[in-house]
């Protein structure tokens, strides 16, 4: 047996059988991990005996009868998450030598059900970018063609899920952080509901943006994770205090039901979008057909402030990052240029030795759209066309339970094609902006592969806290698909 | 011309506390006088009288009761501190 392949619900089962243990689960993914991730590159860092020692507790605490849905369970976390004890460096030079004192709260979640945390995967840095190319530290090459990009910024967590790394990773998502490189790699990536995840021990980019949420091989074990992180954290005062459900009762709903009674709307504002790839629209109509036969009807919606989404938030999203950023100063935490005896002096050399060309451009776009004189004209505008495209989403799930597009309008681009012009690489945000501005959830799923052999996927999106209905349809979507080849060979 | 000159990219990368050199001034410049070009697409819409967003979240202010807790102390509140003097994070003397 391939113990590298298993889903998280299938080691679930094997590990309270007593088939396999997590050791060996564990040792299986370091097998992989040393064979090739010279090639792949998504790891910052990767401890193997730290591993093998969480996973021998978790045997233990198996042996014990102490079994919790994640116990022995090897998970990877973007570099983004606060691990106690644990080098979390953003993907930054600035935070190369930062050893969190404390865990983010989605990762005492899961040492609380001792999951084993295999490593921490490579990101763009601070999470600004789309390809993962940002990242200080290496560039993370996409498992399925490693001329390829992997999508970002979660690169590193979905290159580590389609390698066969880990069973499932941890992302965030600001503008379509975990669904694009999900769809890029062949895996399923799910953004919740702004709130629904504590961000508490999440390096903040863009606060009202930002949303942890998991990147897996299924859309069961989506579920699963979503069991285990959401709800309300008093340390985040921005966590929403909504019921949670049992997410993998959606998967029940659809076995039922199929998706008889579900309404899907199509914006038909996404596919009058410049530069589209004929091969991606090909996807989507097969995607629709394969809905319509599980009984989803499919109706025409219109998000009419969709051309100005990437201008708004490419405003307000280096706005609060500016903001969020300016603490970096080399006095707390992370590197200082100790050269400088004036201090201003000192914050600017270290800020600007530590910070990469993408962080160092939002954080001066941000400081210009709020400087005096331009507030009103860029921050302000670009809060008030938010609040449209709010609107534009309340009233389209109006008519409709799921709205569909494709994930991004191309496959993976090549690795160094798109990083001289950071506007074209804005632009190829379009389809996921929207969910981040309106806080809905949107799941991406994986849907096909162009000629070339480059994976494609669908993003479903729905209404605030709706997380049910896209694991229900993306159930529904990928049994029907059956979707081959399900890994990259490497 | 371009929408923000290289005299406005240093007064912004002073206000933000960065070090920008003269060449990345001009590519800064470059760069981001075409997507701020892009951004005034933002001036098409009628905003007229919107409410500006603040957010995503749902709420309303979240009181809690204070609680006591421990504190960590100062070990590992500054064991990230690039330099400390005793319990004190240092920075270059600023009172000359």
């Amino acid at each position: 047996m391939d113990l590298h392949t298993l889903t998280i619900a299938k080691a679930q089962e094997l590990l309270s059988q007593g088939a396999i243990s997590s050791v060996e689960l564990t040792q299986a993914f370091l097998d992989r991990v040393d064979l090739y991730e010279g090639r792949i590159g998504a790891f910052i860092t990767l401890d193997k005996k730290d591993a093998l020692a969480q996973a021998g507790v978790a045997d233990e605490h198996i042996a014990a009868g102490n079994q919790a849905p994640f116990t022995g369970i090897p998970i990877a976390l973007k570099d983004l998450l606060c691990t106690r004890g644990v080098k979390t460096t953003c993907g930054s030079k600035i935070l190369g030598n930062f050893v969190p004192q404390y865990d983010a709260t989605v990762v005492e979640k899961l040492k609380k059900e001792n999951a084993v945390l295999i490593g921490k995967t490579n990101l763009d840095e601070f999470a600004m970018g789309s390809s993962t190319e940002n990242s200080a530290f290496k560039i993370t090459k996409n498992p399925w063609n490693q001329d390829h990009v992997p999508g970002g910024s979660s690169g590193g967590s979905a290159a580590a899920v389609a390698a066969q790394f880990c069973c499932a990773a941890l992302g965030t998502d600001t503008g379509g952080s975990i669904r694009q490189p999900a769809s890029h790699c062949s895996v399923v990536g799910l953004k919740p509901t702004y709130g629904r995840v504590s961000r508490f021990g999440l390096v903040s980019y863009a606060s009202s943006l930002d949303q942890i949420g998991p990147i897996t091989r299924d859309v069961t074990d989506a579920a699963m994770m979503m069991n285990l992180i959401c709800g309300n954290d008093s340390k985040d005062s921005t966590s929403a205090r909504q019921k949670v459900p049992d997410f993998t009762t959606a998967l029940d709903q659809f076995e039922k039901n199929s998706l008889k009674g579900m309404k899907a709307g199509i914006p038909k504002e996404y596919l009058g979008v410049e530069g589209i790839d004929p091969e991606v629209l090909a996807m989507f109509d097969q995607a629709k057909t394969i809905l319509e036969s599980l009984g989803v009807e499919i109706v025409e919606i219109s998000l009419p402030h969709t051309p100005y989404v990437v201008a708004a938030y490419y405003i307000i999203a280096p706005c609060e990052a500016s903001s969020n950023l300016a603490r970096f100063d080399g006095v707390r935490y992370g590197i200082r240029d100790s050269e400088s005896d004036d201090l201003i002096e000192m914050y600017k050399k270290t800020k600007s030795s530590g910070f990469g060309p993408e962080v160092q451009r939002r954080i001066i776009i941000g400081t210009y759209a709020l400087s005096a004189g331009y507030y009103d004209a860029y921050y302000g505008r670009a809060s008030q066309v938010r609040t449209l495209i709010m609107e534009d989403f309340s009233k389209a799930f109006d008519h409709c339970d799921l709205i569909l597009s494709p994930v991004a309008p191309t496959p993976a681009f090549k690795i160094g094609e798109n990083t001289g012009d950071p506007l074209t690489m804005y632009l190829s945000d379009i389809f996921t902006l929207s969910a981040n501005m309106a806080g809905v959830p949107g799941i991406s799923v994986p849907a096909g592969f162009s000629r070339a052999g480059l994976p494609m996927g669908i993003q479903m999106m729905a209404n605030h806290f709706d997380e049910m209905s896209l694991l229900r349809a993306g159930f529904g979507f990928e049994r029907a698909l059956d979707l081959k080849p399900g890994f990259p060979s490497l | 011309m371009m929408k923000i000159s290289t005299d406005e990219i240093e007064k912004m990368a002073h206000l933000a506390r960065l070090k920008i050199d003269d060449p990345l001034k001009e590519a800064l410049s470059y760069q981001l006088s075409h997507i701020l070009d892009y951004i005034d697409t933002l001036k098409d819409v009628n905003v007229e009288g919107v409410i500006p967003a603040s957010g995503a979240a749902f709420l309303n202010t979240v009181l809690r009761e204070d609680i006591l807790g421990d504190s960590p102390g100062p070990d590992v509140t500054l064991a990230n501190a690039p330099e400390r003097d005793q319990d004190f994070y240092t920075v270059p003397r600023v009172v000359k």
